[in-house]
């Protein structure tokens, strides 16, 4: 014999939860950078809203030993001055990088711009005027593999506290060299870890690791860490740039 | 909600004082144990082969997001096919052991490393020259997808499965069931080749591998793939000192995900073996 009730206290917890689920979903996506109605980003934007909603924002990453430090590929870009080819992929190249690294790079200047109460050209020398944070961390590229080194630059936070942000900023673009372009949220643009780093292992940035200045974003991904610095827009939305068939947020 | 539950302290009882004289039972004649009639005064009989519908829409949910699981997992393996011990490791380190799954296996397109100080043993850098296998975009998004679908439904069916009682009245062993002789003699009846006959509960060795899979394989290789997340371990360090490191971490994964996959193709075989078409049935539409 089956029981028939209309509705059984189980039916209703789980209609519920269920329904509650669906609000907060659409309240967090809402916010969130675009889907493009695609069912894999939609799944990115489920780990971003849950992380920023279930993870304590500023905690900091592990940082390790000098002796821990590791060796460390570099991969991507790894001279943007140099016009290359890498299987079917040419290698992007900047006439204006050339020129700056064989003039060690002091004019190299990087521009903070967009939402921002006073727009700076940062020289490198301005850079390092900054009180310095040297942290040795794990790069966890997307690929599989790690390595752990030692980064020496300027917290991001310092850099924006200089040059004010607005009160509705929201974002931070990352602009480089060899054409790449990234963004995060303004939690990770702030967290203390997130520096501009202009040195590695107790010497200035290699070419092949984005020389003059690389973004550290310690808390995802080795593919937010921007080399070859350009350029650094703040802004209040996040700007569409399409789907590029890779994961906007990559704290996983 | 259990039809007794407001009589569960004189039921307990009542169940305990009864399940004393079974166990002396068991203990001269192990055999009995698999006869249903001994538990048939305390307990309602389940039905042979009935799975309760939240049961069979977990274990559906969870096998489809499996195999997105493995194939998303095996992609993003064949990106980077070596395996390490530790908190670091690249193609610039020796690697535990690679596999020969895609045109990344053993490539040598480097450049000459160069080391990072003037020591003998410093650490190296070098620049990649070769253009790698690398379907990550869709893969790994594919993978972080199917694991949530996976870790939502699996959360759903531990709950489900603690407060109906499922898991205590089904999977736990009884207590004449720690016993040698049997686990011998079931073992030794799935090896053989005569069709096994799916009773209305779970044999022992079937209790103790979904038991296995639902307790121990399952949260291993969800916090392993959890503890390569740079967000998630700054939040829980926890997680980098239990696997001793994120790329053990990843190791583990994949150890356990293998295990995983032996799992379903000996479930698979086992269906097969006691009679695949009825046991679809009764796992989809409960007939």
């Amino acid at each position: 014999m089956k029981k028939k009730h209309l509705i059984t206290r189980r039916k209703a917890i789980i209609t519920g939860l269920g329904s509650l689920g669906g609000l907060l979903l659409t309240g967090c996506v809402k916010k969130a950078p675009p889907t493009y109605g695609n069912i894999l980003r939609m799944g990115d934007a489920l780990t971003y809203a849950a992380q920023r909603a279930l993870l304590p924002g500023q905690s900091l990453v592990k940082e390790y030993q000098q002796s821990d430090i590791s060796a460390f590929p570099a991969t991507g870009t790894t001279d943007p001055g140099n016009p290359n080819r890498r299987g079917d992929h040419e290698i992007p190249y900047s006439k204006e990088y050339a020129q700056l690294h064989s003039a060690g790079f002091t004019d190299w200047r990087l521009s903070i711009a967009g939402g921002v109460s006073r727009p700076t050209d940062f020289s490198l020398a301005d850079l390092k005027g900054f009180a310095p944070r040297t942290q040795i961390t794990r790069h966890t590229c997307e690929e599989g593999w790690t390595a752990i080194a030692e980064w020496k630059g300027v917290p991001l936070h310092a850099i924006l506290n200089k040059t004010g942000i607005g009160k509705n900023a929201r974002y931070v673009y990352f602009y480089a060299y060899d054409g790449y372009m990234e963004s995060i949220d303004l939690l990770d643009a702030l967290h203390p870890q997130t520096i501009l780093a202009y040195g590695m292992n107790g010497q200035d940035l290699p070419i092949a690791h984005g020389a003059p200045v690389r973004l550290r974003v310690e808390t995802q991904i080795g593919y937010k860490s921007v080399k070859y610095l350009q350029r650094i827009v703040v802004t209040d939305e996040f700007v569409d740039r399409g789907d590029t068939g890779w994961a906007w947020y990559t704290g996983i | 909600m259990h039809p007794n539950s407001c009589h569960r302290n004189s039921l307990l009882v009542s169940w305990l004082e009864n399940y004393k004289n079974v166990y002396s039972v068991y203990q001269s004649n192990p055999a009995m144990i698999d006869r249903p009639a001994i538990t048939a005064q305390t307990k309602p009989v389940v039905r042979s082969n009935r799975h309760p519908y939240w049961v069979r829409i977990a274990h559906w949910v969870i096998t489809f997001s499996f195999f997105a699981l493995v194939y998303s997992g095996v992609e993003i393996l064949m990106v980077h096919p070596r395996l390490y011990w530790g908190n670091a490791g690249n193609d610039l380190t020796p690697a535990l052991f690679e596999l020969p799954i895609s045109r990344n296996y053993h490539h040598h397109g480097w450049d000459t490393p160069k080391p990072f100080f003037a020591s003998a043993n410093s650490p190296v850098s070098a620049g990649r020259t070769y253009d790698i296998f690398n379907q990550n975009g869709w893969g790994r998004s594919l993978h972080f997808l199917s694991g949530w679908v996976l870790v939502l439904t699996g959360l759903f069916y531990l709950l489900a499965g603690i407060f109906t009682g499922h898991f205590k009245q089904r999977l736990s062993p009884r207590t004449g069931e720690f016993n040698a002789r049997l686990w011998i003699s079931d073992f030794t009846s799935h090896v053989r080749k005569i069709p096994i006959v799916a009773e209305g509960r779970y044999g022992l060795l079937q209790k103790y591998t979904y038991m296995g899979v639902i307790f121990i394989l399952f949260p291993v290789v969800t916090m392993t793939g959890m503890t390569m997340s740079p967000a998630i371990t700054a939040a829980y360090p926890f997680l980098l000192k239990m696997f001793a490191g994120a790329q053990s971490a990843r190791t583990i994964h994949f150890f356990v995900s293998l295990a995983l996959v032996l799992f379903l193709l000996i479930h698979v075989i086992m269906v097969a073996r006691s009679g695949f078409k009825k046991q679809m049935r009764s796992m989809t539409f409960d007939t």
